[in-house]
């Protein structure tokens, strides 16, 4: 078998090195330090993780998606109040919102992008600009949701709303505010790792052999965009063009 | 273990494409296309979602289970959707004597009552004259 002998005469070479008093040693330093024991490679590292992060997504789209049910039903059910909460609801600043969180996941993927070439000041960069693009979204929404403070438009004692069909605009902005509420705190929570992530890669943990966290943070950064990107017809587009007509 | 590394310029063409494609829905929800407008406005929101799955996500250079995981995502959330709404959109189908339904009436936009649907099967009984066209064939 020349294979065999081949294998055989390489590995005579490994344990014959320059130093082969430390031969066992230098075998087990060769191993990248992000590489788990549990691990043959850090190509398998990696592919676990990624499957582990799609799992946790999952688990987070039934989390969504249990309240666009909710939306669905009543929808279904009071159709006008809908459109009437979506009218009280500014295009204009959820378009901009679209636009800034669309920006912010380019953004984020030229950070993964960056890590996996080995660029680390860019990698810090882009997730610099990816998390100064999310708390602008933050800040947009915190004015809507002042505005709607300043209307008493909030679900509960001292809710108010001019129309027929008051009872069930509150249950729209209930909704509206559980959705995009809970989908602020997930910006929160990216926000979060986000600065985790740019940290270690100030600290120089990411090479192109391992950048499986800044992939990871961002995977969750894209589903959060998404998420926005389902709310922005349902809670802002409802119906227009029926009640302008 | 550098996975693939995809070029600038697919980014940037699929921001482009997303930044149409909001601009888009935008528009669309201003025209009146009758009962078009919502799956017309879903259909590009799941485009835009498909965008950023496949390119931001890495989704189509990923390995086989992996995007077995992901339809799997989307498989689940479509029987919670469908199920849940076969049952409500449905209510009031089975009370009717020959199967005529005021479900159609639910997704109405401008029903009289303001969209306070009758929800629990609530149907007008049949008037005798229509029974007895019925029964006349």
């Amino acid at each position: 078998m020349p294979n065999g002998h081949s294998i055989a005469a390489h590995a005579g070479d490994l344990g014959h090195g320059h130093d082969p008093g430390h031969g066992h040693d230098a075998h087990a330093h060769a191993h990248h330090p992000a590489l788990q024991h549990h691990f043959e490679t850090l190509g398998q590292q990696h592919e676990a993780s990624t499957l582990g992060m799609w799992i946790f997504l999952v688990t987070e789209v039934m989390f969504f998606g249990g309240l666009f049910a909710a939306y669905s039903l009543y929808r279904i059910w009071y159709p006008v109040a809908w459109a009437e909460g979506s009218l009280e609801l500014d295009i204009m600043l959820g378009g901009i919102n679209t636009i800034v969180l669309i920006g912010s996941s380019v953004t984020m993927a030229m950070a993964v992008r960056s890590a996996q070439t080995g660029y680390r000041k860019a990698t810090i960069n882009w997730l610099l600009v990816t998390m100064a693009l999310g708390l602008t979204f933050l800040v947009i929404k915190f004015f809507e949701y002042k505005h709607k403070w300043d209307l008493n438009h909030i679900p509960g004692a001292n809710f108010q709303f001019e129309g027929p069909h008051a009872p069930h605009v509150e249950i729209f902005l209930s909704l509206y505010f559980a959705m995009t509420g809970l989908h602020a705190l997930h910006m929160l929570i990216g926000f979060g790792i986000l600065s985790t992530i740019a940290w270690m890669a100030y600290k120089n943990r990411f090479s192109p052999e391992w950048y499986t966290p800044v992939e990871m943070a961002g995977l969750y950064w894209h589903f959060v965009d998404i998420v926005w990107i389902f709310l922005f017809p349902l809670l802002y587009l409802v119906d227009r063009a029926h009640h302008f007509a | 273990m550098s996975g693939h590394v995809a070029p600038k310029s697919l980014y940037y063409s699929i921001f482009g494409a997303l930044m149409v494609l909001t601009a888009v829905t935008v528009g669309v929800a201003f025209i009146n296309l009758g009962a078009l407008n919502f799956p017309v406005a879903i259909s590009i929101a799941v485009l835009k979602a498909t965008l950023v799955i496949l390119f931001f996500m890495h989704a189509k250079y990923s390995s086989r289970l992996t995007k077995l995981v992901i339809g799997g995502a989307f498989f689940f959330l479509f029987l919670l959707l469908t199920l849940t709404l076969t049952d409500y959109m449905s209510r009031g189908w089975h009370t009717s004597p020959r199967g005529t339904t005021t479900a159609g009436q639910l997704q109405r936009t401008d029903a009289p009552n303001g969209g306070v649907a009758p929800v629990g099967g609530h149907v007008e009984p049949p008037s005798p004259v229509q029974e007895g066209q019925v029964e006349g064939h």
